[in-house]
Parts: structure tokens; sequence; C-alpha cells
């Protein structure tokens, strides 16, 4: 039979969809921010934001191909392209704060309402997140264990919650790098401080590319219970009265 | 995540099919909103469980799947429509933004967000706190960025104008004017506002000896006493002698202890690119407020104009 079942609070999917576009406006302008140090015959930290081994470069972040596909850059008209460095620094620094505040809030919600319960790692977390991984990917047949977050969505949700403390004090120990020197210091320096707001930020993008996969994967009912809180949940017959 | 999906069940168990008897609304309605009201937690989900079994005790359970399907699509369209809201909530915000007058080449809601984390930073500046100094070890060679303001000039006609003084008048200095204030060398990074930055090794005069020296404009005509900040103008503004490049500092950064007036540079006196003969140094800024050949310096109770602020950049531009 079949019957409702709560799967998200009003206030997990508010934090969530509030998140997604602000987490779009941070993404987006710190590549309007990054391509001004970034782009061919300027960069020189620039050499770190690769992927390769010294002299031999599989990929360089990013090609000038998708700074123009994307509007990163526009066209001058006349073959050249101007960047956006202020108007992405503008966006940054305003976005920063629906960022940080609705991050904030999560956080104290998670730790008030208990339902960090189901997001937090413990000790079944590892085997089962393995476990996943290989339901993932046909190697394993065993259905997943049936509870509202599995092992590898606990270590998934749990590191972008860690993740996103740490883009923004990254992001801090850059923007006000004297002020915050101890931070700075502490993350390696100035230069350093960047290279992990990057990288971070490249987490974040892989983050989302495989959670709208699963999500994806996992179909209508779940990503419906995102939005209305509620999962229609089929049970065997002989437990209808339980 | 893991729940069958309904293309999954047997066709006499899909509540589609069958005409099942609806529940009330007055009941299913309360069902949703007891549902929403009741905090989260695992004991919730099974009294919820419990109320749905109690309710649909005699009923079939093809009805009672009805009933799961009814509600569910009763909640989907009121969540969807809010969702629509949202959306276009999102776009014409976002439409909206990038629709604003723009005051300085910057959209005027940018322009007052970057005027709140100007004060936030100003109330909580410290001038105890530095720049971390570097070993000559980390030297990196000189790069040279920007020749606005840097058009041709002979080095002898340079005098350094300075105005806003305690007397009113406008002083003109020379070189050796600069260099009999106290020499101060420091090895401090400059950071680039497009995101790179170099390690360099300066001399020259600190700006604080060099206002001591000259004796700014105070707010209620006292005499100027620099260690007594608030009594004193609330900018500096510097410009290149053709005008072309001004930046505009707030007296806290100009009077911190490593904002210097730079006249070497990596041991070498300044080059004419690197804004010989007396350029500003200051790790508290990003490059573009290092202001390469001043020509005047101008203490202000205005704000004072900045290139790159009227070209959509931060005014205070400031770490």
């Amino acid at each position: 039979m079949k019957r409702l079942e709560k799967k998200h609070s009003l206030a997990i999917r508010w934090f969530h969809w509030i998140n997604f576009p602000v987490l779009m406006a941070m993404i987006w302008s710190g590549l309007l921010i990054y391509w001004a140090a970034s782009r061919p015959g300027v960069e020189t930290t620039g050499d770190v934001y690769r992927i390769g081994w010294g002299n031999w470069t599989l990929f360089r972040f990013f090609p000038e191909k998708f700074y123009q596909n994307t509007g990163i850059v526009l066209p001058n008209g006349d073959g050249t392209f101007y960047g956006r460095l202020a108007e992405g620094m503008a966006w940054h620094f305003t976005f920063m704060w629906f960022f940080a505040i609705n991050g904030l809030l999560y956080v104290i919600y998670l730790a008030t309402s208990g339902e960090w319960r189901h997001l937090l790692p413990n000790r079944a977390t590892l085997k089962e997140a393995f476990h996943v991984v290989l339901h993932d990917l046909h190697l394993r047949r065993e259905p997943l264990p049936r509870r509202k977050f599995n092992g590898a969505q606990r270590i998934a949700y749990t590191s972008v919650i860690i993740m996103g403390a740490l883009s923004l004090l990254t992001g801090l120990a850059i923007h006000k790098s004297i002020q915050v020197a101890w931070l700075t210091n502490l993350l390696g320096g100035y230069t350093l401080a960047r290279f992990w707001h990057f990288w971070l930020t490249i987490g974040f993008c892989a983050f989302f590319l495989i959670h709208v996969l699963q999500v994806a994967r996992a179909g209508w009912n779940n990503f419906r219970a995102m939005i209305t809180g509620y999962e229609i949940v089929t049970e065997p017959d002989g437990e209808a009265t339980k | 995540m893991n729940t069958a999906n309904p293309e999954e069940l047997a066709p006499e168990q899909n509540a589609e099919t069958l005409a099942a008897p609806p529940i009330s609304e007055e009941l299913s309605e309360e069902l949703c909103d007891q549902a929403s009201a009741e905090p989260i937690s695992e004991s919730r989900d099974e009294k919820y469980a419990q109320k749905t079994a109690s309710f649909s005790g005699d009923e079939s359970n093809a009805a009672n799947d009805a009933n799961a399907e009814t509600q569910m699509r009763r909640m989907s369209r009121r969540s969807f429509l809010w969702s629509a809201v949202a959306i276009s909530g999102t776009f014409g915000g976002w439409k909206w933004l990038s629709t604003r007058r723009e005051e300085d080449a910057l959209a005027w809601p940018f322009r007052r967000v970057l005027q709140v984390n100007e004060n936030i930073a100003r109330d909580l500046f410290s001038p105890n706190r530095l720049a971390p100094t570097f070993a000559r070890s980390k030297i990196n060679p000189i790069r040279t960025n920007g020749d606005v303001g840097l058009g041709k000039f002979d080095l002898n006609d340079w005098q350094l104008n300075v105005e806003g003084l305690a007397s009113g008048e406008t002083l003109q200095l020379a070189m050796k004017d600069i260099k009999s204030l106290p020499r101060v060398e420091m090895i401090t990074e400059l950071k680039c506002i497009e995101g790179w930055s170099v390690i360099n090794h300066w001399a020259g005069a600190r700006f604080s000896d060099f206002a001591g020296k000259v004796g700014p404009a105070t707010r209620d005509g006292a005499a100027p006493n620099i260690r007594n900040p608030e009594n004193l103008l609330e900018y500096v503004g510097l410009e290149t002698p053709d005008g072309a490049y001004y930046v505009g500092l707030d007296m806290a950064t100009a009077l911190h202890p490593q904002t210097l007036l730079c006249y070497e540079m990596n041991g070498k006196p300044l080059l004419p690119e690197n804004g010989a003969p007396l350029r500003l140094v200051t790790p508290l800024k990003y490059g573009i407020k290092n202001l390469k050949r001043i020509g005047t310096i101008r203490f202000a109770n205005s704000r004072p104009a900045d290139y790159w602020a009227e070209r959509g950049y931060d005014w205070y531009a400031g770490h």
C-alpha cells in the first residue's frame, strides 16, 4: 500500500533552494574574477590552476574558448574580448552575504532540530558508502539500506557543508588578507588561499554534477520530495497495518 | 531514493486505474496540515504512518493508495505553484539587478552593498594589524602593470604639490624633502586586483611621517596631531602630474605604518614605468591604489575621485 512520508522539512527545502541560485551567482561571479588572473599572457600564479605534472598539462583552467562561449568575456566587435572583473567582484561581494547567512542558518538549524543525525556520518557510514558506490556502478546487487540518507549521501552532504565553510574562510583570507593575516598565513599565504578557494569551487561543481545525476537516477518521487517535502512510500501489503 | 517507482506496481495496486472513493477534503487537509506543523523526527514519521493506517482501517488498499496519490497531487500543485513564484522572483530579481541605474559604472544596489562592506571594514580596521613581511630570498622580480598617467615627462620638472594643509597653503616639495624623512624598508606583497601578487622590496618614507611634517588640516582648526587621526580630515587624494590617474585613500590606511612614499624598489631607484621618482606603496590596498609618479597629495574631507572606482570597482579596495 502507498502512504505519504515526510522527508524534508520546510526549513531544509528553503535552505536548499535559496542556496542553489546563490551558489550559482558565486561561481559565476567567481569566474568573472578568476578570468582576470588566468587569461593567457597574464597568468603567473595561473600555472597552478591546471591538471598536469611538470611541463605537461592535460587541462588549463580555462581555455580561451570556454571564456568566450560562456560570456565570461564579451566581444568588443573587432575580434577582441573584454573581461568583467569589476562586475564579478561586485556580485561576489554582494552574494557572499546570502551564501554565508543561508549556510550559517542551515548549520544552526541542523544542530538544533536534531536533523544532523540523518546527515553526519556514523560508524556504519564508510562501509555503507562503499556498498552504495559498488551498487551504483552495478558491481553489487544487494539493495541499498532503506533510510533517509545512505552512507555515500552522508559523506557527500557533510563534505559539502565543510566545503562551504572552507570557501567562506579562504574567501575571507583573500578578501581581507591583512586584517585576518593569521588566517591567510594558516592557509599558506595569499597565493595558496586563492588556490584553495579555486579548488573548492571545482569541488562544488563536481558535487553539483554528481548530485544532479543521482537525483535524475533516483526519479521523480525523490525529487518531488525536495519540493513538497513528502515522498510516496509503497509498503508490502502484509505490513500495512503494523 | 529507495522507494519503489509507481510504474513498478502491479496494475491492481495502481490507484490511478481504480475509481476509489476519495477521502473527505477536511480529513486530507487536516492530515497535511498536522503533518507539516509537527516537528520532524523519526517518531513523527511513525505517528503519521499510524494515523494513515488507522483512518484507512476498513478501506481497501487501493482506496488507500488513491488517498496518498490525491494528497500528493494536492501538495504538489501547491508546492509547484510556489516554485513558479520563486523561480519568477529569482529571475525578476536578477533582471532588476542587472538593469539598475549605474553609479560609476556599477548598478546602484551593488554600490550600496560595497558601501556597507566598506563601513564594516573601516569599523573593524586596526592600524596595529600589519601586512606579513618576507625574507629577502622571497623577493620576486618587478612586474610592471598599468601606465595610465605615465606619459612623456621630464623628471627634472617633478615637484610634489601638497594641498589641504592646516596652513591653508599649497606646499611644493622636492625629492630631498622626502628623503630627509626617516628611511623605511619593507618586503611586502603587492596584490593586483587581477589576482596575481608579487613580493617586492620597497624603500621610502612613511606617509605618516610625511603627514606629520607637512601638517594636514584638522576638522576643528586645531594644530594637527598625527597621533590624533580622529581630528584629521577623512581622506587623502593622490594624482599623477598630468592628472590622468588618481586615487583616494581613507585616512586610516594613509597613516598605517606600512603605507610608504616610495623611491626605491628591489634595491634600485624607481624606474619610470614603476613610478619614478616617487610612488605610493601600501599592502593594505590592491595595486590599483598604489599610485605611481605622485604629482599631488591632497588632504580632503570629501571622498577623492578614484580612477578605477569610476570604472566599476570598489572605492575602498582594502585588505
